[in-house]
């Protein structure tokens, strides 16, 4: 490992550890500038219709120390921390008393394997077809073009209702909603496995379309630039293969893609997170969904904790990835 | 500057984009002044299919015209026997021992399977009951039904309607080639994209919540394009320390998704706090980020340029160098970045409302919020009201469409590497 290289995992480090405690302090904040009582709700579905005005207070002061909220910020805040490191992040208001963690637990996983491949499927379709678009500039190109912009530009969840509609509603190829059949008990049997798959298609599928129009284009235009670049100038002159050309070129234009993509992953996962709730997939999507609709304020602040943190340790990990394709770090010289 | 403009209405890209754009807009601008209907009046009750609706009643009342149309007893007969009835006689001719195997339930064999029908059906001969599947008496009702539906088509068929009660009572006769004129009829209401969930037009609604999303857009992408740009001016040009603390901030905001913030600020805020603009500026606030890094490396590459420096050695001011030597050189950036604001702003609103977290929905409708409708009340699924949800779709792919449209445009014009 160069010098150069020590260097900026230090940087990334330091940015990681630094965004990682402004997205905890961000997470614990925000919630809390909400108006409205969150346990006045609670105890107001909960108390019987003839309950003395001490007898509200008590229940009043029951939940406020159950939640932890008649301590000062700073214990809240420790609370929240600590909750947040031992994976229970809490009790949820509107489930009362069941743990977060208990309601969201599964929903990560589901969302981590949707997302994750979909998310690399269609970055690499969508260089693959950038890249040819640029190297071939034909006719297909130029007619091509204007479709897969006007494509790229519907939104996540209009891809993913289409979907929907088109193969699930009026074709019956796949399931409507869920990640499994609702009658099926997870288990690791065939029947739940092909279940799962049927299940996975279309919620993958959109997710994939989606990205890779964007990356397609990007990729296109960066391939072009590159392609008029000097030093491809300078390589046909001197008579180089087409073919090693091409790949100097594509390795090019492949830097900033892998730098687009740490950029515009949260983004990504955003568009996805909501494609999830057109589909009913039990993802966080759909947990942070139903956590909004019934003002469960613990659950939404873990799901958007989880997603952060999910959203960081992805481009964190593309930026270590990007140090080992970039010569420029290798070689010391990167800022 | 007019150089420029020619340049940039040269492009094509950006021209074919402007054009949509600007059809989107004057639409959202004109349809009003035409069309007076309230956007979030409920008309009728759920989803009505798009088409033009007349009162029954009223076209009873209206003057009646006489019309031989040559193709009336067929037309009426195709709207009247459903699929299943078609499927019905079919499976009837082929317990005959009919050869039904140029037979189907589409309009075209239409003609086909009514002489085969005709010829072939005897109620005497079903009511012996000897053919498998038409046993039960309720199966030859159904098809005595079926063959009186069939036989009364006929253009000289009347039907008698009665008005008032008792010895009030009127009978009027209605012919079968008896027709209105539409606009003779007191009550019609033409919806072309049919009513949605809440039985509003969608039409009106969608032209409505475009204005709101463009409006939404561009309230969002002005705030974020000023504010990045006032931060990237500051960070590029006065360095420093100033340059480290905004550079701190807007590191922290590149990683951690807009997305989650807005979920976490509009969640805090409450359904009823979140207005229109409460919502844009909220959006716009939490995007200015890109803007502001762009902004920034490309002042500090301007900062020591030969006419910034003579400038400074002039004695000109902070406000005139910036507006004067550095402004001019990042402008159109500056545009194409406030385009691509808009249409993410846009965006970040229907997501949003997806989630539930859109702005007040009993104020006006959004783009947003009329998809979270079509889903809350299962357009997707058990309604399958393609109208509700699918021209929505259209018109924000639309806008996103040609404001990148513009944006590659631009980005063809002043960076003449990328030009085809």
């Amino acid at each position: 490992m160069t010098k150069g290289m020590r260097k900026y995992f230090k940087k990334k480090i330091f940015w990681f550890v630094i965004t990682f405690i402004a997205a905890v302090i961000l997470n614990f904040i925000l919630p809390r500038l909400m108006p409205g009582d969150p346990v006045n709700s609670i105890v107001g579905k909960n108390i019987s219709p003839g309950a003395t005005q001490e007898q509200v207070q008590e229940q009043i002061a029951y939940y406020q120390h159950q939640f932890g909220l008649d301590k000062d910020i700073f214990g809240q805040f420790w609370d929240f921390v600590k909750n947040a490191f031992n994976g229970t992040f809490g009790v949820s208001y509107s489930q009362y008393p069941r743990l977060v963690s208990d309601i969201i637990g599964s929903s990560i996983w589901w969302t981590v394997a949707l997302q994750l491949p979909a998310i690399l499927v269609g970055w690499l379709l969508g260089n693959l077809l950038g890249a040819l678009a640029a190297y071939k500039r034909s006719f297909y190109d130029k007619a091509l073009m204007p479709v897969t912009l006007f494509f790229s530009a519907i939104p996540a969840f209009g891809a993913a209702v289409i979907l929907l509609v088109v193969f699930a509603v009026n074709l019956k190829w796949a399931p409507v909603n869920g990640a499994f059949d609702p009658g099926m008990i997870p288990s690791f049997s065939w029947k739940f496995i092909s279940s799962v798959i049927a299940h996975y298609q279309l919620p993958f599928w959109s997710i994939v379309l989606i990205s890779i129009g964007g990356q397609a284009v990007g990729m296109r235009s960066m391939s072009i630039y590159e392609l008029n670049a000097d030093y491809v100038k300078y390589a046909r002159f001197l008579g180089i293969k087409d073919k090693k050309i091409v790949r100097y070129v594509f390795r090019n234009a492949m830097l900033p893609q892998v730098t687009g993509l740490a950029m515009s992953i949260g983004a990504m996962v955003g568009g996805a997170l909501v494609a999830e709730t057109i589909f009913s997939y039990p993802g966080l999507g759909m947990s942070m969904y139903a956590a909004i609709n019934s003002s469960d304020y613990p659950v939404i602040s873990a799901c958007t904790l989880i997603i952060t943190v999910m959203v960081l340790i992805a481009s964190f990990l593309l930026d270590i990835i990007y140090a080992f394709i970039d010569p420029r770090v290798k070689a010391a010289q990167f800022d | 500057m007019k150089n420029t403009l020619r340049n940039v209405f040269h492009s094509p890209r950006f021209l074919v984009g402007f054009i949509i754009f600007m059809i989107i807009l004057l639409t959202v601008l004109i349809y009003p002044w035409f069309v007076h209907r309230d956007p979030l009046q409920g008309l009728g009750k759920g989803f009505l299919e798009p088409g033009t609706y007349l009162s029954v009643y009223d076209a009873n009342d209206t003057d009646t015209y006489r019309v031989e149309l040559p193709e009336a007893a067929a037309n009426r007969l195709e709207a009247s026997l459903p699929t299943e009835d078609r499927q019905m006689m079919i499976d009837y001719l082929k317990a005959m021992g009919v050869d039904v195997s140029g037979l189907d339930t589409s309009n075209e064999k239409m003609e086909d399977l009514l002489v085969a029908w005709n010829a072939n059906y005897d109620e005497a001969d079903a009511k012996k009951n000897k053919y498998e599947g038409f046993a039960t008496q309720a199966k030859r009702n159904a098809l005595r039904r079926l063959d009186n539906k069939i036989k009364s088509s006929n253009s000289n068929v009347t039907m008698s309607v009665v008005k008032g009660e008792g010895d009030d009572a009127t009978v009027k006769t209605v012919n079968g080639n008896d027709f209105v004129k539409v606009d003779e009829v007191a009550n019609s209401v033409n919806l072309p994209l049919g009513t949605d969930n809440f039985g509003r037009d969608t039409l009106t609604e969608l032209v409505e919540a475009t204005g709101i999303s463009l409006l939404i857009g561009l309230i969002a992408g002005s705030i974020a394009t000023l504010l990045g740009l006032l931060v990237g001016l500051l960070a590029g040009y006065v360095g420093g320390v100033l340059d480290d603390i905004l550079m701190f901030i807007a590191n922290i905001f590149t990683v951690i998704p807009g997305f989650v913030l807005l979920i976490l600020i509009y969640s805090a805020l409450g359904a009823e706090s979140r207005g229109i603009v409460t919502c844009a500026v909220i959006i716009g606030i939490t995007s200015w980020v890109w803007t502001a890094r762009s902004v920034r490396s490309q002042v500090i590459s301007l900062r020591n340029r030969d006419h910034v420096n003579l400038s400074k050695l002039s004695g000109h001011s902070l406000f005139r160098i910036v507006t004067t030597d550095i402004l001019p050189y990042i402008a159109s950036y500056v545009v194409m970045a406030f385009i691509l604001q808009v249409s993410s702003g846009i965006l970040a609103e229907a997501q949003l409302s997806m989630l539930g977290l859109g702005p007040n929905p009993n104020e006006l409708p959004t783009l947003g919020l009329m998809m979270n409708w079509a889903k809350l009340f299962g357009a997707y699924t058990s309604s399958n009201a393609w109208w509700a949800y699918f021209p929505v779709i259209m018109v924000i792919a639309l806008i996103s469409f040609s404001l990148n449209l513009m944006n590659t445009g631009l980005d063809q014009v002043f960076n003449p590497t990328l030009r085809d």
